[in-house]
């Protein structure tokens, strides 16, 4: 039972840190991260700062081969294993870089080109893919169909060989900045719900495509909707057989799991330096029992899930597929993420209200931690998931299976 | 890196498995529970003979020179079990503790009769009510005796010899290690809440003792992180059987026309318990890369390890029972020998409350905690 690097990957790690070290500037200490230029990080400037900081900082990678090192290289990438991904990763966290952006195209939408794109078509998209030059967005949500996925509506029609969609798309990340998009829309109405549905890639700038930001209750605005009016898809860009997209939808939430990881914000670091400055009825608050008992949980589940982790990328070095047990990882994220901040706020009393440097990441936590435990799986969605797919339960009964889709009942709220 | 078991360990956590299932211990726990023997003697023998008490103890004295993963394995299995055996005090707590000190006579005298089983030993520590704290040891030791009393002393009534934490003088506390047998000790069975495992208390009057040290207390912490990494493997194991039994159960139980394992009532009530579980799980290896290395992380990686384990086996153990609706609650059902287990298992070596203190301690000891 070791941490220890093998000789190959002690090497590979020698030789990204090298590279990191001749082109990033290294953190100074854990907090000491990338921060664009415009700090607000809200509004048009201080993402568009962030997105050509990415920009760039991704095309040196590509241009290294750093880029989607697992991918193949005529692909962009690097053909690299799945333990040399692990690496660069923990290596590139080590430094000042900026990130965000590239996820959902080169983590969702690629592997799912890869698999059903033409060849052509994956040469003309995937490096720039990589390379971060164009940025693709998940078109799957909608307001009737959220963790229900295979209840979408946005409708898709073939005329000739040209699509024709129409309907409405949510919680898309990122669609005011995207290039393509990959989407799941209902080809046929009268088959059952998960065999009507087809999917395809499209120009996010094809006429039709409206896009409107949803402002959360952070009072940030990283999701949109987005509205298809009339716009045409050649049929040349459907992923998979018609009525088949939900096979292919499957494709990409496996590797949306696997991409939504740690939620971000206060961690246990946050609290437990809090407690030691914070008084409590007139000591700090960590000399109390019940503070204690509460930080001790939460460093429990901290350190649960790192070493959770370890057990994953040690399977990986021994290159055997990790477990079911990452499945794990956002459902308690999440959760820690809320009650972390709203004991911290608790911790700081009255005080806690006023928005100031000390405040802000626990205010900000305690707003941004509810859509977490719903994004990419709800908590509900992922413990069936764990129930199903990792302990072998039965799935819940269906009332809609088997049911063509145009007489599946709905509620006043879809 | 390979933050897991060897194929070797792996190997020898499957034989202990199948030892205990064919040796069924858990209806042996049962027979223990609800009879007069005070432990499980033929399968004690089986698992001497297997050479597991021997796994920690080097070639030299008797032993088979094996390390503390091994004796990982085999906690998780004896906890996956319910074992109504003194493993944990005679092999965790008692050969550790030898094998910490420096007293070459005692490592010669009792770790070859600890390997081959002849003799089992004990730690006792526990005075009043309370996990002691190093002002509240009130039994004494002056001129190679010692008088006082400890209480609820696991297996207290099975084994040979005790170590007793006992005032050395100078507000130091030493390690004794005392022969029950002798003069001047008065050994009371208890009725306790797990009856597979003996529980008594213990007095001494001028009973003969033979010193391990003087001043003890950093030995004595040591010797319980140590021992806690094992405890929490054995936490580890009777959680995972207890949510195994949730699952079995609800997939062969029917209700409202189907199995109830198929209400998300259920299927997230043993997600739940899949969730704590390897929450300490991977909690516990790292304990045990800490134990096993004898690394400077010990004190904060035990204590996360305890700690989760402990919560793990309550949460697994009472959910079971639950999910088992009324047949869960009845004595024929084995869903309580579990719920028992967790509890006592939470009681030895220390409750909840005294490890998350010391691991918030250790954390702001060492500063840098993540």
């Amino acid at each position: 039972m070791d941490f220890n690097d093998t000789k190959d990957e002690a090497k590979f790690r020698d030789e990204v840190s090298s590279w990191l070290s001749a082109n990033a500037d290294k953190k100074e200490h854990a907090k000491d991260i990338y921060r664009p230029a415009e700090m607000s990080g809200e509004g048009e400037s201080g993402e568009s700062s962030a997105l050509k900081d990415a920009k760039a900082w991704q095309a040196k990678k590509y241009d290294a081969g750093w880029a989607c090192l697992h991918w193949p290289k005529d692909y962009g990438g690097r053909d690299a294993t799945p333990m040399e991904r692990v690496i660069w990763g923990q290596e590139e966290s080590k430094f000042k870089v900026p990130g965000g952006f590239f996820e959902i195209g080169q983590g969702m939408a690629g592997p799912v080109l890869m698999l059903y794109a033409t060849e052509e078509q994956k040469k003309r998209y995937l490096p720039p893919m990589a390379k971060g030059e164009e940025i693709w967005c998940q078109l799957f949500s909608e307001p009737g169909a959220g963790s229900d996925l295979a209840g979408i509506k946005t409708k898709a029609e073939l005329d000739g060989d040209t699509w024709t969609i129409n309907g409405q798309k949510v919680w898309t990340s990122g669609a005011h900045y995207s290039d393509y998009g990959i989407i799941v829309t209902r080809s046929d109405f009268s088959a059952p719900k998960h065999k009507g549905l087809t999917y395809f890639f499209l120009d996010m700038k094809s006429p039709g495509v409206e896009v409107r930001p949803i402002k959360q209750i952070t009072g940030g605005a990283n999701f949109n909707e987005v509205y298809f009016t009339d716009v045409k898809i050649p049929d040349s860009q459907r992923l998979g057989e018609i009525g088949d997209g939900w096979k292919v939808s499957l494709t990409t939430l496996m590797n949306e799991r696997l991409a939504v990881g740690d939620a971000s914000g206060v961690d246990f670091q946050e609290i437990f330096e809090l407690a030691k400055d914070q008084d409590f009825n007139g000591d700090t608050a960590i000399s109390n029992g019940a503070v204690r008992e509460k930080l001790a949980d939460w460093y429990c589940e901290q350190s649960g899930l790192k070493y959770t982790k370890m057990r994953n990328i040690s399977a990986l070095s021994q290159g055997s597929t990790p477990g079911p047990e990452a499945s794990i990882t956002k459902i308690v994220s999440a959760n820690k993420l809320q009650d972390i901040a709203n004991y911290g706020m608790d911790l700081m009393d009255n005080a806690s209200i006023a928005r100031d440097e000390e405040t802000a990441i626990f205010q900000g936590s305690l707003l941004g931690a509810p859509l977490i435990r719903i994004a990419g799986g709800t908590d509900e969605v992922l413990k069936n998931i764990i129930a199903e797919q990792v302990l072998g339960m039965p799935q819940d009964i269906r009332v809609d299976k088997n049911v063509p889709f145009n007489e599946i009942p709905t509620g006043s709220k879809n | 890196m390979n933050f897991n078991f060897s194929e070797d360990q792996l190997l020898m956590k499957e034989e202990v498995k199948k030892l205990l299932d064919k040796e069924n211990s858990v209806k042996r726990n049962r027979n223990v529970l609800e009879g007069e023997e005070k432990f499980d003697k033929e399968l004690w023998n089986q698992l001497v003979q297997m050479g597991l008490t021997a796994t920690t103890i080097p070639e030299e004295y008797g032993g088979i020179g094996m390390g503390f993963l091994e004796l990982c394995v085999i906690a998780e299995e004896l906890g996956r079990g319910i074992a109504p055996v003194p493993f944990s005090s005679s092999v965790y707590l008692a050969t550790t503790a030898i094998l910490n000190s420096s007293n070459e006579d005692i490592k010669k005298e009792f770790l070859p009769k600890l390997a081959s089983g002849e003799i089992i030993g004990t730690f006792a520590h526990s005075e009043k009510t309370t996990f002691p704290s190093e002002s509240g040891i009130s039994v004494a030791a002056k001129s190679g005796k010692i008088t006082g009393k400890k209480v609820a002393v696991p297996d207290g009534d099975i084994a040979n010899f005790a170590l007793v934490s006992a005032t050395s003088g100078k507000n130091k506390i030493g390690l004794y290690l005392v022969d029950l047998s002798a003069d001047g000790v008065e050994i009371d069975s208890l009725e306790t809440f797990d009856p597979s495992r003996s529980h008594a208390d213990i007095s001494f009057k001028n009973t003969p003792a033979q010193e391990l040290s003087a001043d003890a207390w950093e030995d004595i912490e040591k010797l319980l992180d140590q021992s806690a990494v094992l405890f929490a493997f054995e936490q580890v194991g009777g959680a995972e059987a207890a949510m195994n039994q949730a699952k079995d159960y609800a997939m062969g139980r029917y209700a409202f026309g189907r199995a109830i394992a198929s209400f998300q009532a259920i299927k997230h009530k043993v997600a739940d318990m899949y969730i704590s579980l390897q929450l300490a799980r991977s909690n516990c290896y790292y304990g045990a890369w800490a134990l096993s290395n004898d690394a400077p992380e010990l004190p904060t990686a035990a204590a996360t390890a305890r700690v989760s384990a402990t919560k793990a086996f309550y949460e697994c153990s009472k959910e079971n029972i639950q999910t088992h609706g009324g047949m869960g609650a009845t004595w024929e059902f084995d869903c309580h020998l579990f719920y028992r287990r967790a509890r006592l298992l939470s009681s030895n070596i220390g409750s909840q409350g005294i490890w998350k203190d010391k691991l918030i301690t250790s954390l702001e000891k060492s500063n840098s905690p993540t």
